[in-house]
């Protein structure tokens, strides 16, 4: 069952003169808990696919579809709990004053919940972090344990389909391997469905199963892992990206 | 032929909970080769780098046996005599073009100003050096680059422009700083081998800076890996994939790989031992 389908979307930044096209007739669709890749190089419009879904960037046209339902204008607050986005920057993103019990209790409260005391601590486990963690400020941790953070927020709201704005390249490879691990188990557990940006080919190949390769604002090709791994790009921008990732 | 020769270099940086140690006895040579140094974040590398141009400043406190271009100790000479082998001699490439070029100058200018504080020029003569350099790192239409401003450039070619103006003065050796982690994997390996082309052409000695292992296992001759402050192995850049270290190992296997797929990814699991046991010397 289609999650989220998204048909010639188009999203561009200024007018007249200035005006930027920044995704070209973008489609493609993700299934209920499949996970599903973006790649491309810097300025292809990658990540601003996913700021469009989220609502982040104001002028697209096209369709996006989220479980059968069109989004239109100014996102609900119901859609917040279904799709929830974790950003590339762990040092960026947290609110330098605010302790990590008051970024997930604000979080918390703003859905509705009332049980805010358990499912904090229930929510630190989740990732890993754990109790002692909780009255920290984001300073106090290093970018691994932060990029934890802006994960338990994300799946605050128990959202069913998590954006990730380049989870990891902010991270060292050992910290990496933590981060992805953490994002499987996530996904197998919440049955959550990913869309992920990654300009590192063999980190969209470990965590995805399908790909959407992008030059341009435009998608070349959308290709299964299997024929990722297997070197089969039909487009000649996707083997170039793919022989200079081996 | 040995260009640098490093002993048992410090670097110390006091603090309230007492001095802490950023590079704790790190000793390697480097003779016309490519070096590479690699290590997580906070492992040191950079302050070895940074520390070998003596651009360490108070309170940090660096110390060594030696630090010796060909033969003359750098850690005797003042600031004054520092300067002349600053660029002239050793030149470093740093991490992020964005914020190592001057923002108000345009790029003809600087590379101008390398090349004329190094040598006595005429301005003509050292515009048309700079447009050799800036063709020497294939930049398309120099003559318009020359005009332009930093903000004016992308980070590949702002890179491949901090490239140009380190290598004008035709120094001995080059350090360069993560000079392609701000860059798409694309542009990473034009940038590289333009850079190793120079390198090799001029007979220079190159540090090369990383943290990511596959990228210098294909670019350098020889490695050093470094944590917290120490060098824990060194071996030929072809065979780090046999390193016999358990953190060089945990930092191979944490990689994902396309060729051989994985449900979990190893993680690295870190051994007090590892910080407690003295630096392998790299020296030969």
């Amino acid at each position: 069952m289609t999650m989220l389908d998204i048909q010639n979307l188009n999203v561009w930044f200024g007018h007249g003169r200035d005006r930027v096209d920044a995704v070209k007739g973008a489609t493609f669709s993700v299934d209920r808990g499949d996970s599903f890749g973006l790649v491309g190089e810097s300025g292809s419009g990658k990540s601003t696919i996913l700021r469009a879904v989220t609502g982040l960037a104001p002028d697209w046209s096209g369709s996006i579809k989220l479980d059968g339902t069109e989004l239109a204008g100014q996102r609900e607050k119901a859609f917040y709990k279904t799709v929830q986005m974790v950003f590339q920057d762990p040092y960026s993103s947290l609110h330098p004053r605010h302790s990590v019990d008051q970024v997930l209790g604000e979080t918390l409260y703003l859905h509705g919940f009332k049980d805010i005391d358990t499912r904090v601590v229930k929510l630190l486990d989740d990732v890993g972090l754990g109790g002692k963690f909780r009255f920290r400020y984001p300073h106090q941790l290093s970018g691994g344990q932060r990029q934890r953070v802006a994960i338990a927020r994300a799946l605050a709201p128990e959202p069913e389909v998590l954006l990730l704005d380049e989870p990891t390249s902010a991270l060292d490879v050992s910290v990496q391997a933590e981060i992805l691990n953490l994002l499987v188990d996530l996904r197998t557990e919440n049955k959550l469905t990913f869309l992920m940006v990654s300009h590192d080919l063999s980190v969209v190949g470990h965590m995805c199963e399908r790909l959407a390769v992008m030059k341009d604002g435009e998608i070349v090709e959308i290709m299964e892992v299997e024929a990722l791994r297997k070197m089969q790009a039909t487009h000649p921008y996707s083997q170039e990206l793919l022989a200079a990732s081996v | 032929m040995t260009l640098l020769d490093v002993e048992n270099l410090w670097v110390k940086f006091p603090s309230r909970h007492g001095v802490f140690d950023a590079v704790r006895g790190v000793s390697f040579t480097l003779g016309q080769e490519r070096l590479g140094i690699v290590g997580e974040s906070g492992s040191g590398k950079s302050m070895t780098g940074r520390a070998i141009l003596r651009l360490i400043r108070p309170p940090g406190i660096v110390t060594a046996d030696q630090i010796s271009l060909e033969g003359e100790d750098l850690m005797q000479k003042s600031e004054r005599e520092m300067r002349d082998v600053r660029g002239q001699r050793i030149s470093m490439i740093m991490q992020d073009p964005k914020f190592s070029l001057n923002p108000v100058m345009t790029i003809g200018d600087q590379i101008i100003e390398a090349y004329r504080m190094h040598n006595s020029a005429s301005k003509s003569e050292a515009y048309k050096k700079s447009l050799d350099m800036l063709n020497a790192v294939s930049i398309r239409d120099p003559e318009r680059v020359m005009r332009a401003y930093p903000h004016e450039m992308s980070g590949g070619m702002g890179q491949r422009i901090m490239i140009a103006m380190m290598l004008i003065p035709n120094p001995q050796i080059l350090i360069a700083d993560e000079p392609t982690s701000a860059l798409d994997v694309s542009v990473q390996r034009q940038v590289l081998s333009i850079m190793d082309k120079l390198v090799t052409d001029r007979g220079m000695g190159l540090i090369f800076i990383s943290h990511d292992l596959n990228l210098v296992a294909d670019f350098c001759d020889r490695v050093l890996i470094m944590y917290a402050g120490r060098i824990v192995e060194v071996c030929d850049a072809d065979k780090l994939h046999d390193a016999q270290h358990p953190y060089t190992r945990g930092l191979l296997n944490s990689l994902p790989r396309l060729d051989a797929p994985c449900d979990r990814l190893e993680v690295l699991k870190r051994d007090p031992e590892w910080s407690k046991t003295p630096s392998v010397s790299a020296r030969i």
